[in-house]
């Protein structure tokens, strides 16, 4: 059973890797540049996880979690 | 649009799914219902090769995440038999048929199988198209395999022998085309592809096809023979030669889908076969062929992720609304790819090109960007690990900027030498393109519908 889903559109992302320093456990950087991540990761990531999307400059995390961006 | 109104969506992966969130999003409130012969809820792939062979996420686990308000009929593990335009409906494997008043195609592709069907069946052959596929594979690499042979060197192909690498296993590529992705790159930056993989310890073998897989007493692979005579034992072998467009079920459909895809114009409209547009049909994703007036208007089958998106929202947006206020699909092809901890990334289309010039950056430090040209406009760029200048490439492209580049660019690549791209013949490479130009006929009655006489 998943808890959360997630998804990044790694033609959007910049490698700012602000997703891996809020939820270090779902994101990880590859080399340089490259993110790989947990598409599905367990209960207790879901704060890590809204932040995380709420945090990406360049708004490429899409979850099912309710959203919170500044101004959206 | 109206209540009453009856979509139905076939293939209910990204651009089914993306589809279904646009068609709600813009208001659409009539009945929706998604048709996947996948008996799970829809996935994302491009994991499949990457994160899922890493060990960094299980592979059930690649979800796609979609609005709770979808209120969508699914239909999940029965696959479409027929497309029926005189009466409007989709025939289902089950028997069952369902009517609508606009469908959208979004069957995309599958792996194409290793053409020798008992060999196909040995244990230890795999192909990676499904999250099955992927989880099969995950397991017998974790069983540790003393030899892995990864057969063709495009994208697919190339990530999981990156992933072999890093498990520690010891791996073989073969290509038949001159070095791994030069379908998609092009001989000068797949050179750069080339060296990546023999300094991380992959056997590469270009110019060298697989003639056969031998099977011990037990049906388990066991060896592999190259032309030219070798044989090599392994004990895993994974096909990587590219996809089958999934348009069987539109045969007799009076569509113009065959092989190549569905043909479509820029509004995701299908084509009959007499190249006459429909109006109730759409198509996105892996399995469309679509023009796009930046590349002549030449038709295009993108098996991209973002592509998939782009039409499935343009497709969703065309089904509900009419003439002037429908929407072409123009976006620039873009995408990514992993490997041997490089980020790959690429806008424009590559393989649309004649010469290149790496503008920024260090091939040898493997961070660059390489621009590709076609008789004198930027049509590309392809970035290694410098992802976040492909921007201004877009913008490069979206203007027909005049090629060679002539810019001041931050770490301008020295010498700033124009050379020939180097695109092979499609017909050479072991994988087929994932970028595919296939010419300006929207029908192609002699290749694709007439039956060759007994
Ligand atoms: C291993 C792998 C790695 C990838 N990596 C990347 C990457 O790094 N970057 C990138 O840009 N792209 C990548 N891609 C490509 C990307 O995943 C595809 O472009 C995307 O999945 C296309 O979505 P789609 O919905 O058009 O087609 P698909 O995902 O192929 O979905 C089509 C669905 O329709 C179903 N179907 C087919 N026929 C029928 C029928 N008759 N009836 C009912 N259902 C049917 C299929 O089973 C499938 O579920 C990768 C693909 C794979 C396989
Ligand atoms: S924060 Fe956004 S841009 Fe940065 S690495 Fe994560 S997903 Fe990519």
């Amino acid at each position: 059973m998943i808890d959360v889903k997630l998804v990044v559109d790694l033609n959007r992302c910049q490698g700012y890797a602000q997703c891996v320093f809020l939820a270090p456990d779902v994101f990880t950087l590859h080399g340089e540049e490259a993110l790989l991540y947990d598409a599905g990761p367990a209960d207790g990531e879901r704060e890590h996880v809204s932040q995380a999307a709420a945090a990406c400059p360049v708004h490429a995390i899409t979850t099912d979690l309710p959203v919170h961006h500044d101004g959206e | 649009m109206g209540s009453d109104v009856r979509i139905v969506i076939v293939g209910a992966s990204l651009a089914g799914v993306r589809a279904a969130e646009a068609l709600r999003g813009q208001g659409f409130d009539g009945s929706l219902t998604l048709i996947g012969d996948e008996p799970y809820e829809p996935y994302d792939r491009p994991p499949l090769s990457k994160a899922v062979l890493l060990g960094i996420m299980p592979p059930d686990h690649a979800a796609l995440p979609y609005r709770s308000d979808l209120d969508a009929k699914w239909l999940l593990g029965v696959r479409a038999t027929t497309l029926d335009l005189e009466n409007n409906r989709v025939v289902l494997s089950d028997g069952d048929a369902v009517e609508f008043d606009k469908v959208l195609i979004a069957t995309g592709v599958r792996a194409r199988p290793w053409s020798n069907s008992s060999e196909a069946a040995l244990d230890g052959v795999f192909t990676v198209r499904t999250c099955d596929d992927s989880r099969r594979l995950n397991e017998r690499l974790s069983a540790g395999p003393r030899h892995v042979l990864v057969i063709g060197a495009g994208f697919t192909g190339s990530e999981i022998a990156s992933v072999c690498r890093e498990r520690g296993l010891s791996v073989t590529v073969t290509e038949r085309g001159p070095a791994p992705l030069v379908g998609a790159l092009g001989g000068v930056v797949a050179a750069v592809a080339a060296d990546m993989q023999r300094d991380h310890g992959v056997d590469l073998r270009t110019g060298v096809t697989v003639t056969g897989l031998d099977g011990d007493s037990d049906g388990r692979l066991c060896r592999a023979h190259l032309s030219g005579g070798t044989a090599l034992d392994v004990d895993v072998a994974i096909v990587a030669q590219g996809s089958i467009r999934n348009t069987d079920w539109l045969a007799g459909s009076g569509l113009a889908a065959g092989p190549r895809g569905v043909t479509c114009d820029a509004g995701c409209r299908a084509f009959d076969i007499n190249g006459i547009v429909t109006d109730n049909v759409f198509v996105a994703g892996d399995v469309a062929r679509q023009p796009h007036p930046l590349y002549d208007y030449q038709l295009l089958a993108l098996e991209h992720w973002g592509n998939a998106i782009g039409q499935a929202e343009v497709a969703a947006h065309n089904m509900i609304h009419d003439g002037l206020r429908r929407r072409p699909h123009l976006e620039i092809p873009a995408f990514w790819s992993s490997q041997f901890g490089v980020n790959i990334k690429s806008v424009g289309i590559p393989t649309y090109s004649d010469q290149v010039v790496i503008t920024q950056g260090s091939v040898a430090d493997r961070r660059f960007v390489a621009a590709y040209g076609f008789r004198g406009r930027v049509t590309a760029a392809v970035a290694f690990n410098q992802g976040k200048w492909l921007d201004f490439y877009r913008g490069l492209i979206e203007s027909a900027a005049e090629f060679p580049p002539d810019f001041d660019v931050m770490d301008r690549a020295d010498p700033f030498e124009v050379r020939p791209s180097e695109l092979p013949d499609p017909a050479v490479l072991s994988h087929g393109p994932t970028v595919a130009v296939t010419g300006h006929l929207p029908t192609e009655r002699r290749v694709e519908f007439v039956s060759l006489p007994k």
